[in-house]
């Protein structure tokens, strides 16, 4: 044997000792950030996932040992299945106006020059960098019957504003809220998008609306679909927005997993409800990326 | 790039242009608002009188106030600091690396994101008091709820998000830049100190700030793992939204958008002067 054919058959042996050494070095990079992640993620996980089967005591106290259904029978009780699909409506809801606001938003701004599009991303980067209870607040202030929108409905001749407290304000919250997430995405989309295949499409003869139906919009699916996801998860767990902008009569489901947690300490339910929620998002996540790999 | 698809002037141009303004006007109502009301001398959040500094002095005297801003400050420097190094660390390995369980890693990465505010906050409200009672029946040892706990969760959802960003950068970076000082007999260490880094540290701060506003941002999670023993600012801040609107809270609102806009305006200052320096290899602009 050469020494060239010695060293080629030594090859496949050489290559999986690199490759074993890389995988090696490559668990060491990754180990500390995966223990955290185990200890402080998934066996919390697990743990919520063991509570939802468990039973309360009488004292509040949870006791581990009366292995049921309960809990999640208890979802389909016609009042808690009916706080499901009023979050889930409103998450929704949220979503659409998000998405019908946010497309021409970034397209408008993916349309600028270099220059003035930096200065219009910042200006949308601010508010959403700025604290989201604050801005939660600042609508609880403009909105309030007395506050300043009112004030000029009245100057105006017109009735006292009363949307503090309703559905419509936790609407407004959610959408003030989480426009952000819309708007980046789809920007980030269009602004990567080649524009000169809608310069062709309109060569070819196709009308303004032909062009943007067949090239603009299958182009940007990916940050359509990124969007609304970004959107509809938080709209669907929301908690502060409620909290701060809703009325007591109409329970979201985040409200209505903290007071089982604090108010009512019902921990296996409580548990339950928080699979549930898990459960509704993934299911719409995984729908939403069905449909979009099949249009697109 | 240039093409722009519409004629300046256009009814369509001019539409969109009106619908920009409008969101703009949207984002910055509520904040100007807030702005404006806190300098506001009246007892009443709605009603102006005239312009006065007091609800101010009354933050800047207000003990509770202050030991939330110092528990604030604690958490988000210690979370932002331990996870900006993990999930930097995550980032690499899932980009550069090939290993066993690799997939599995990916998903445990992402998980955190997906998972709704109110289910994280459950899942680790129940996992330190199970830990708590362990610790306590088996060693005798009893912790409570506080700086440490929160902050444990604050790193739990940042690393998750510190890896996304750094990861982004990572892809956007031409690998053959790493293979040159490969090929320049770098070491693996070297090429990452005096390569990568440098390049990568626009994700890596992003990240970060990404991390610290997350955490100066929290109120769901927190408001479960905080104990009666340390508040943060926005928990404090929520108490006291729900149980009335007192100027105090504009004072209070105000201060936390001008600390944060400084904490955007450093970053995008510090984005600048790294992109001049390192970037002009490889990138298509």
């Amino acid at each position: 044997m050469s020494p060239d054919a010695i060293v080629e058959s030594a090859r496949p042996e050489l290559e999986r000792a690199a490759r074993k050494a890389e995988s090696r070095r490559g668990l060491l990079i990754a180990f500390p950030a995966w223990a955290y992640l185990m200890v402080f993620f998934l066996v919390p996980l697990v743990i919520v996932f063991v509570y939802s089967f468990a039973t309360r005591s009488s004292t509040g106290r949870t006791v581990l040992e009366g292995w049921n259904l309960d809990s999640y029978r208890r979802l389909f009780d016609p009042l808690v299945f009916d706080i499901f699909r009023r979050s889930i409506v409103l998450a929704l809801i949220t979503t659409v106006i998000c998405l019908v606001v946010s497309y021409p938003f970034a397209y408008y701004i993916a349309t600028r020059g270099p220059r003035v599009r930096n200065v219009l991303l910042v200006l949308v980067m601010i508010p959403f960098w700025s604290n989201f209870l604050v801005r939660t607040y600042a609508w609880k202030v403009l909105l309030g019957s007395d506050g300043p929108l009112s004030q000029l409905a009245q100057a105006m001749g017109g009735e006292p504003i009363r949307l503090l407290f309703t559905n419509t304000a936790v609407l407004i919250g959610l959408v003030y809220g989480f426009l952000p997430f819309m708007v980046l995405p789809l920007y980030a989309a269009l602004e990567r998008m080649d524009w000169s295949l809608v310069e062709a499409a309109r060569d070819l003869y196709a009308s303004g609306w032909q062009a943007f139906r067949r090239v603009t919009w299958p182009l940007s699916r990916p940050g359509v679909i990124a969007g609304s996801i970004l959107v509809f998860i938080p709209a669907l767990g929301a908690y502060v927005t409620p909290a701060i902008l809703g009325g007591a009569t109409n329970v979201l489901i985040g409200d209505y997993i903290v007071s089982q947690f604090l108010a009512a300490r019902n921990q296996p339910f409580g548990a339950a409800l928080s699979f549930g929620i898990m459960v509704v998002m993934l299911a719409g996540t995984v729908i939403y990326f069905r449909s979009g790999a099949k249009n697109a | 790039m240039s093409a722009q698809g519409l004629r300046p002037n256009s009814p369509s141009e001019r539409l969109l242009a009106t619908n920009a303004w409008i969101v703009y006007a949207f984002f910055y109502a509520p904040i100007l608002v807030l702005i404006v009301f806190s300098f506001n001398d009246n007892n009443n959040v709605g009603i102006w009188t005239e312009p006065s500094l007091r609800w101010y002095r009354d933050v800047l005297s207000n003990d509770a106030v202050l030991n939330a801003i110092k528990i604030s400050v604690i958490v988000a420097v210690i979370s932002t600091l331990v996870s900006t190094v993990l999930g930097t660390m995550a980032a690499l390995s899932l980009e550069r690396f090939r290993y066993r369980g690799q997939r599995a890693f990916d998903g445990l990465v992402y998980l955190p994101i997906i998972i709704p505010d109110v289910t994280m906050a459950v899942m680790l409200l129940l996992f330190f008091a199970q830990g708590f009672h362990f610790l306590d029946s088996a060693l005798g040892f009893r912790p409570s709820f506080g700086v440490a706990t929160i902050s444990l969760s604050h790193i739990a959802f940042n690393i998750s998000f510190v890896a996304v960003v750094v990861r982004a950068r990572l892809g956007m970076m031409d690998p053959r830049l790493e293979e040159a000082a490969a090929d320049l007999y770098a070491s693996r260490w070297q090429t990452f100190r005096r390569v990568t880094l440098p390049l990568i540290l626009p994700g890596v701060l992003g990240g970060a700030l990404l991390a610290l506003t997350l955490s100066l941002d929290d109120v769901v999670v927190t408001s479960f793992v905080a104990g009666p023993g340390a508040t943060t600012l926005p928990v404090y801040v929520f108490g006291l939204v729900r149980r009335g609107v007192t100027p105090l809270i504009n004072a209070i609102s105000t201060l936390m958008l001008v600390a944060s806009m400084v904490l955007v305006a450093l970053s995008l200052g510090l984005q600048r002067t790294s992109r001049t320096r390192v970037t002009p290899v490889g990138d298509d602009q």
